[in-house]
């Protein structure tokens, strides 16, 4: 391994790091220190910083998805348009916008097993799953899902048969990919709401299955 | 450019480790590193391709010794001190030296959920016909350009087949250099697993990428 070259900044991080920091690791300094050049030079609203936060704290997360999912396996004529026209159809119930801008939805089938992966940096569909999480911006992850998904898949408690296809999908431009996983045996005559809550994040990245019903009635009388 | 981002079909980084859905963040600085990427593109003083660039052009080491919020925040400094909005010297001094440099106005709180609903679509009219159509025989060029492209090392020179037409899109390897969109048509193309590991791909794997049309030439059968 070569030398990690210093910091942009400079030895002033690691200098400050020995005396009055509270115990913070050199990055929250960094990001702490940066923040406030921001707002002192009048680039960044404070509030504006909250509000993002929130949003993806609260508002956008992996049940937008869990929702579109359910939507498309209650009624055909969504699952029609999500499959032909997925932003549209993910726009009509509200999601939209950054890092979505192009949505396609790839459907899991008996035959065909769907992963999605940004082997160059982390594209991920944000309005329907939230921020990504740290396993799919991680190097393991990214170096791995295009060679060996199966290895992947069975580190996630996935094993498929050898005869599952799996089909992986790099992320390599604007197009963002959504899984729609296979939906479960007894779930017929099922509500929207309650079919999203079988429909995980993991799931419609393809790193999981939708939920077993029956492993959800095993805990509710437990 | 064929630096440490490009991590398709490496090895030796270990398992996968999953998290619970609800771990949104793991530290405050998180939070605060992905608000100032968000709101300090919101300036318009570069575009998401050149953002990715100034990612993938940390040392190798640096980047692959990072968190990606840490990436993100390196890449940011480094467009903030490119564009001449904040100097490595006020970055050592944790303090404002010079002027700020007039900027369109910063993003507001309440343009924030506007803003992010409506994102920034990449594509583009079309201007000529697709070269290519479904179901065609494609080769990726063996390209390495030093710059910026989206065309992964394992997927160059390699032959596959056309799935999709995408549609007219913004050409990263161009705008990531401030050259404009010169915006290409741009394709789903599927390769077999043994066309891209050989004999250790995995018989019953299809590997996609989106390749913009330069990527491309067309390939017998």
């Amino acid at each position: 391994m070569g030398s990690v070259p210093p910091p942009i900044g400079g030895d002033n991080h690691a200098q400050r790091h020995d005396h009055d920091d509270g115990g913070l690791a050199d990055i929250e300094l960094r990001v702490r220190a940066l923040e406030s050049l921001m707002i002192e030079k009048g680039y960044v609203d404070p509030a504006a910083l909250d509000a993002i936060v929130e949003t993806y704290e609260t508002k956008i997360g992996p049940r937008n998805g869990a929702r579109v999912v359910a939507r498309s396996w209650a009624d055909p004529a969504f699952r029609r348009w999500l499959n032909e026209d997925a932003t549209a159809a993910i726009g009509s119930l509200g999601y939209s916008g950054r890092q979505g801008e192009h949505m396609t939805a790839v459907e899991n089938t008996a035959d065909v097993h769907n992963l999605v992966v940004c082997t160059l940096c982390s594209c991920y569909p944000w309005p329907v799953l939230g921020l990504p999480p740290v396993w799919y911006k991680s190097a393991p992850y990214r170096s791995r899902a295009v060679i060996d998904p199966r290895g992947v898949l069975a580190e996630f408690g996935l094993r498929l048969p050898a005869s599952t296809k799996i089909r992986v999908w790099d992320s390599t431009a604007e197009i963002r990919y959504l899984v729609v996983p296979l939906r479960p045996a007894g779930t017929e005559g099922w509500s929207e709401e309650r079919l999203a809550a079988l429909v995980s994040r993991d799931s419609m990245v393809g790193a999981g299955l939708a939920t077993d019903p029956a492993s959800l009635a095993g805990e509710a009388a437990a | 450019m064929n630096g440490a981002q490009d991590l398709g079909g490496m090895m030796g980084f270990g398992q996968v480790a999953g998290e619970p859905e609800g771990e949104v963040f793991h530290a405050d600085w998180e939070k605060r590193a992905l608000a100032l990427t968000i709101a300090s593109g919101a300036l318009g003083e570069w575009n998401i391709d050149m953002s990715r660039h100034a990612r993938e052009t940390l040392h190798p080491t640096d980047y692959l010794a990072s968190s990606y919020y840490e990436v993100w925040i390196k890449g940011l400094e480094k467009l903030l001190v490119a564009r001449g909005l904040v100097t490595s010297e006020e970055m050592a001094a944790s303090s404002v030296l010079h002027a700020p440099r007039p900027t369109s106005p910063p993003l507001a709180a309440a343009d924030v959920a506007p803003a992010l609903a409506k994102g920034t679509p990449c594509d583009r009219p079309p201007q000529a016909p697709a070269r290519f159509k479904v179901g065609e025989a494609v080769r990726t060029l063996n390209v390495n350009p030093s710059g910026h492209t989206r065309l992964p090392r394992y997927a160059r020179g390699k032959r596959g087949r056309i799935e999709r037409v995408h549609g007219v899109f913004i050409f990263p390897d161009a705008n990531a250099h401030g050259l404009g969109p010169s915006a290409q048509w741009l394709y789903l193309v599927c390769f077999p697993a043994s066309e891209l590991w050989g004999r250790e791909g995995d018989p019953a794997l299809d590997v996609s990428i989106d390749a913009w049309e330069s990527y491309l030439e067309g390939a017998a059968g």
